[in-house]
């Protein structure tokens, strides 16, 4: 209980801590804002009095004002430039204060299960706006339209149908539909027309609004927001047709709403005189061409995309950069054609997806979704907290109560009754009828957000006298649903027994089953001569196959594209990860690699990547190299083997050797980091495990290293004899990698026989307690320079010039003749960390790597 | 409502093949109107060149398996109350009606669809998917696209998920256990049979 509530307060004070981090960063930001207020005032003065008599504060601004250049006496030397960086540093500092608030909500799981973050950053975002309040006596940060519209919302809704779960929307894609148009019609129809009623009743004392108004304030109201629909959906997991309909409604719906806002809009300019049926008419067209033609657009701007990535081979790094580039343009020249940008970024992501996942590289894939889940966490994180910030405004609150409540209450009521009307309609036809919970919840879901606050703040004051009005009353609905709506929405889901989502492993039966019943049915249906659902889908599919991946994707892509096929690679991926994994961390891993696998040019590698770490090494490494080419020359004479050929078993001798050098100076030099990245379908988490015994182990490797250069200055150096030996060895076997003989010794009792002959028992025993008494450090590949002065330097022997691990102690590998550890991976999962990390081991080693080069240098004599 | 009727008169036992299959006069006689158009000869029963001839049918890869499946062993022909028995397999399942504790399973209940899939893999009727047999099924299914090695190696994998008891094969139990997160009424159901 004690500790308990110990762990509280310290959270708390944690939790504080950062909060005050949060607020200086704030107030800097706010402090610039007052200065560059001032700024922006002396400017004027300069330009109108021309007057070089400032205070101390102002000469600096305007010595700095780019644009008014003052007369200096002495040369600057350093120069507050706050003019030039005014707006990407206060761009800056607000993204990082609003991702720090991210970050406070966070830290506690305790509330974040219960108040949904999006409420939570809303919560912060009013704090933030009161100390703005309370410092400018105005606000001067608000959420503006166009930034919003432009810079903020695009990566959101391209992230968000760029990970859409393709099959499950377009075979949801007619329900998503009708809830989407059908229903945002009804709810703007509706919501405009019974708050007009009431209005008229007299409920709303006297305003300014006339019918027309009405309907636009009912239009721009009923867009349900995807970036708070996900945020609340994506924490209580229902089940996937539900979150696909809710989901797939919002993205929708906002587009249907811009659209709908934009034709009453035009309507209110117009003014209810000019209104005559032709006018009607061409609204309701206008409203269609502008919603498909935008989809229109983005299944165009798809195809480009899909396209430009089968030739991007090229340029791998910037692949996924196209993407997003195109992405956006798409949203833009739907915009510029006045068309729905938002359903046109939509449609782009959703189905060039599929294509383009199959022509970039994996990397890029991966670098894609990581970048866009980046960008619209990021701006969705903004867009809350600005929510909240904007709210702290005197200006913008009028308050009408009759209005406001109105509102809430036609919005929530409509909502429901929509919903459950369309999917009474729905239900006639579907195979899987939408239960009542779930039409609850999806009604209960409809969580209005920034599109609406962001098209009221687009009104215009001088056609709709009331903006302030309709703006602060989106403001209190997107609060009362967000924050309300979204804190019961868990209890319930839990209360109605909604359907959850089953959380289930991929498996290759499924997969192969669902095929299977794909076929089933189609078969089924052409039994019965009927053309229902399969046909289509399958007549698609054929279409899809024969045409569409022949234009959109590389010839390679569409090859090994079978779909079982890669889910089954997959599946192998996963395995092998874990094997490693769970093999590294039992601390023993026996890889095997086949040597044609083993090109890798390990001396260049080495070359670029480690020369400034470890100097001393490469100059070894050097000398080392040039006695084996010369060494190789030689023996070519010496067996008189056509050149062709020779070249090639030099090359190939020596990037074995080379491979074995690198190899077994990585393992004795790097620690391998356990770190390993596991993704989890989330739009807002990704976690990494990390093995906390890690430290401890290179703590326990240094100080054992440091033992070791003690021992060899003590012992000194090993003879010159077994190199030798296994020099000779080399001589007598053109290819070292292709004889099991001579590898038998690497392995267990051997070598320890060595050291314990050599180093004496006492001295092993205690070496092999230091680090088994660890966590983790049962690997004696971490321990290889315990037996080099004992014996020959591992990378003169035979292939397998590693240290055995202690499953290749207790056993030996199925193939010791082609086996050989996988050393390109271990540089992979290498971190720099733990290059520096053993850097502090390596520099004691230099000692022992000094007198290894004399051996080396010995070499040529032999030849 | 009299052609209706008159057709339905024509089917012998039509209420208890009503009472079987669920299924409503309109599909009833539906299906009684392809299943004479499939009888071009006019026999009274269907042989297996008569699916045969279904264009479509004849593309589908696994198409022989499903017509396979209209056949009982040793069997060469299917009359109509087979034919339309087969085909409730696939009549949705109806939430509204109400479950009589006493009543026969009905033809599309879960187990039953799955049944129906599981005797497309298991084509020596031995109660087991053996890899021999699942590799003939993944063969059809993923045509040239992939080499044998690979096909063997996702069949073991398949094998490997499912098998529960370490025999390499697949039992019905263990079929129906591994694919219990699918929604198979879902996936086993075609709407205009409704």
């Amino acid at each position: 209980m004690f500790f308990d509530q110990q762990k509280s307060v310290m959270a708390f004070l944690q939790h504080f801590a950062l909060l005050l981090a949060l607020l200086i960063v704030f107030s800097t930001s706010c402090k610039a804002v007052t200065l560059e207020v001032g700024s922006v005032e002396v400017g004027y003065n300069d330009s109108s009095k021309s007057s070089a008599t400032e205070d101390t504060s102002t000469s600096i601004n305007g010595s700095t004002d780019g644009h008014a250049p003052s007369v200096i006496s002495t040369l600057p030397i350093v120069t507050w430039k706050w003019h030039h960086i005014e707006t990407p540093y206060l761009v800056a500092l607000w993204i990082l204060t609003c991702w720090l608030c991210k970050l406070v909500c966070e830290l506690n799981h305790n509330v974040t299960s219960v108040i949904p973050e999006s409420g939570l950053l809303i919560i912060l975002g009013f704090i933030l706006g009161g100390i703005i309040w309370g410092a400018d006596k105005a606000q001067t940060f608000k959420l503006i339209p166009t930034n919003f519209f432009y810079y903020l919302l695009p990566q959101i809704i391209l992230d968000a149908s760029y990970c859409m779960p393709n099959k499950l929307f377009f075979s949801n894609l007619g329900a998503i539909l009708i809830h989407a148009i059908i229903g945002t019609c009804w709810n703007a129809a509706t919501v405009g027309t019974a708050l007009w009623a009431c209005y008229e009743g007299g409920a709303m004392g006297t305003l300014n609004i006339g019918p027309l108004q009405f309907l636009l304030f009912g239009a721009l109201i009923s867009a349900v927001d995807p970036v708070a629909v996900i945020a609340v959906f994506e924490e209580v997991h229902v089940n996937e047709v539900l979150y696909i309909l809710v989901f797939g409604e919002s993205l929708l719906n906002d587009g249907v709403t811009v659209v709908l806002y934009n034709v009453f809009d035009a309507f209110v300019s117009l003014g209810g005189l000019k209104i005559n049926a032709a006018e009607i008419v061409k609204g309701i067209v206008s409203f269609f061409v502008v919603a498909f033609g935008g989809s229109f657009l983005g299944v165009v701007f798809a195809i480009l995309i899909s396209m430009l990535t089968r030739v991007t081979k090229n340029v791998q790094v910037i692949e996924a950069g196209f993407i997003i580039v195109l992405g956006y343009l798409s949203y833009l020249t739907a915009e510029m054609l006045s068309l729905s940008a938002i359903l046109s970024i939509t449609f782009c992501g959703v189905c060039c997806q599929k294509y383009i996942n199959a022509n970039m590289d994996e990397k890029s894939v991966t670098t894609l979704r990581y970048t866009l889940k980046v960008m619209a966490n990021g701006s969705e994180t903004m867009i809350f907290v600005f929510l909240g910030v904007s709210a702290i405004d005197k200006n913008i609150w009028v308050w009408n109560t009759g209005f406001i409540l109105l509102t809430i209450f036609f919005v929530v009521v409509f909502r429901f009754i929509g919903v459950f009307f369309l999917n009474w309609v729905l239900n006639q036809s579907r195979l899987i009828p939408i239960d009542i919970t779930d039409q609850f919840v999806m009604a209960y879901g409809g969580l209005r957000g920034a599109v609406a606050y962001g098209l009221a703040a687009l009104l215009d004051e001088k056609k709709i006298p009331e903006k302030n009005l309709m703006l602060g009353t989106t403001l209190i609905v997107v609060y009362f649903t967000v924050i309300l709506q979204g804190i019961t929405m868990k209890p319930l889901v839990q209360w109605l027994k909604v359907k959850r989502a089953a959380h289930s492993d991929l498996k290759l039966i499924e997969k192969l089953n669902n095929r299977a019943f794909d076929h089933i049915l189609a078969a089924v249906e052409d039994i019965c001569g009927r053309i229902g659902d399969n046909w289509w889908t399958r007549g698609w599919n054929r279409f899809e196959e024969n045409y569409i991946s022949w234009l959109l994707m590389k010839p390679k892509a569409r090859k090994n594209r079978d779909y079982l096929f890669s889910i089954f690679h997959k599946l192998n991926l996963e395995d092998a990860i874990n094997y490693v994994s769970e093999g590294e961390r039992q601390g023993s891993l026996a890889f095997s690699r086949s040597d044609e696998a083993a090109n890798v040019d390990f001396k260049k590698q080495f070359g670029s990547e480690f020369a400034d770490v470890m100097p001393n090494i490469m100059v070894d490494m050097s000398n080392y190299e040039l006695g084996i080419e010369h060494f190789s020359v030689t023996s070519i004479v010496k067996d008189t083997i056509p050149s062709v050929s020779l070249d090639i078993h030099g090359q190939d001798r020596k990037n074995a050797m080379d491979d074995i050098n690198a190899h077994h100076l990585l393992q004795q030099h790097l620690y391998r980091s356990r770190k390993h990245h596991r993704h989890k379908y989330s739009r807002s988490h990704f976690s990494i495990n990390q093995n906390e015994d890690e430290v401890q182990e290179i703590f326990q490797r240094t100080m054992r290293s440091r033992l070791e250069s003690f021992k060899s200055t003590k012992m000194g150096v090993n003879p010159a004899k077994k190199i030798t030996k296994h020099h000779k060895k080399e001589l007598t076997h053109k290819m070292p990698n292709g004889h099991p003989d001579g590898t038998g010794h690497l392995y267990g009792d051997e070598v320890d026989i060595a050291v314990g002959s050599e180093t004496g028992a006492i001295n092993s025993t205690f070496m092999r307690d230091t680090y088994t008494v660890g966590a983790g450090i049962e690997n004696p590949v971490f321990l290889p320079d315990m037996d080099s002065p004992t014996h020959s330097p591992p990378w003169l022997m035979e292939t397998e010039a590693v240290a055995p691990s202690q499953r290749a102690q207790r056993r030996l590998p199925w193939t010791p003749n082609r086996l050989r550890r996988l050393a390109p991976m271990r540089i992979s999962t290498c971190s720099t960390d733990s290059f520096l990390m053993a850097d502090v081991s390596l520099t004691l080693e230099e000692h022992e790597e000094h007198s290894q080069t004399d051996h080396v240098e010995m070499r040529p004599v032999f030849d | 409502m009299g052609s209706t009727n008159s057709t339905l008169l024509k089917i012998p036992n039509v209420e208890v093949l009503m009472q079987e299959t669920g299924f409503s006069p309109a599909h009833i006689i539906r299906l009684h109107d392809r299943f004479k158009a499939l009888d071009k000869e006019g026999r009274g029963h269907l042989c297996p060149h008569d699916f045969g001839a279904i264009k479509e049918l004849a593309m589908n890869p696994i198409g022989d398996r499903i017509i396979g499946a209209f056949f009982s062993p040793g069997k060469e022909t299917v009359d109509f109350h087979t034919f339309v028995k087969i085909l409730a397999h696939f009549r949705p399942v109806d939430k509204d009606r109400p479950k009589e504790p006493n009543s026969p399973e009905p033809i599309n209940s879960r187990s039953n669809k799955l049944k129906f899939a599981f005797q497309l893999y298991d084509q020596d009727k031995d109660g087991k998917i053996s890899r021999d047999e699942l590799l003939q099924v993944l063969r059809a299914m993923l045509g040239m696209q992939v080499t044998d090695e690979q096909l063997e190696s996702i069949a073991d994998r398949t094998i490997q998920e499912a098998d529960l008891d370490r025999d390499d094969a697949i039992s019905f139990e263990e079929f129906r256990k591994s694919l219990e997160k699918i929604n198979i009424d879902h996936k086993m159901s075609i709407r205009f049979l409704r």
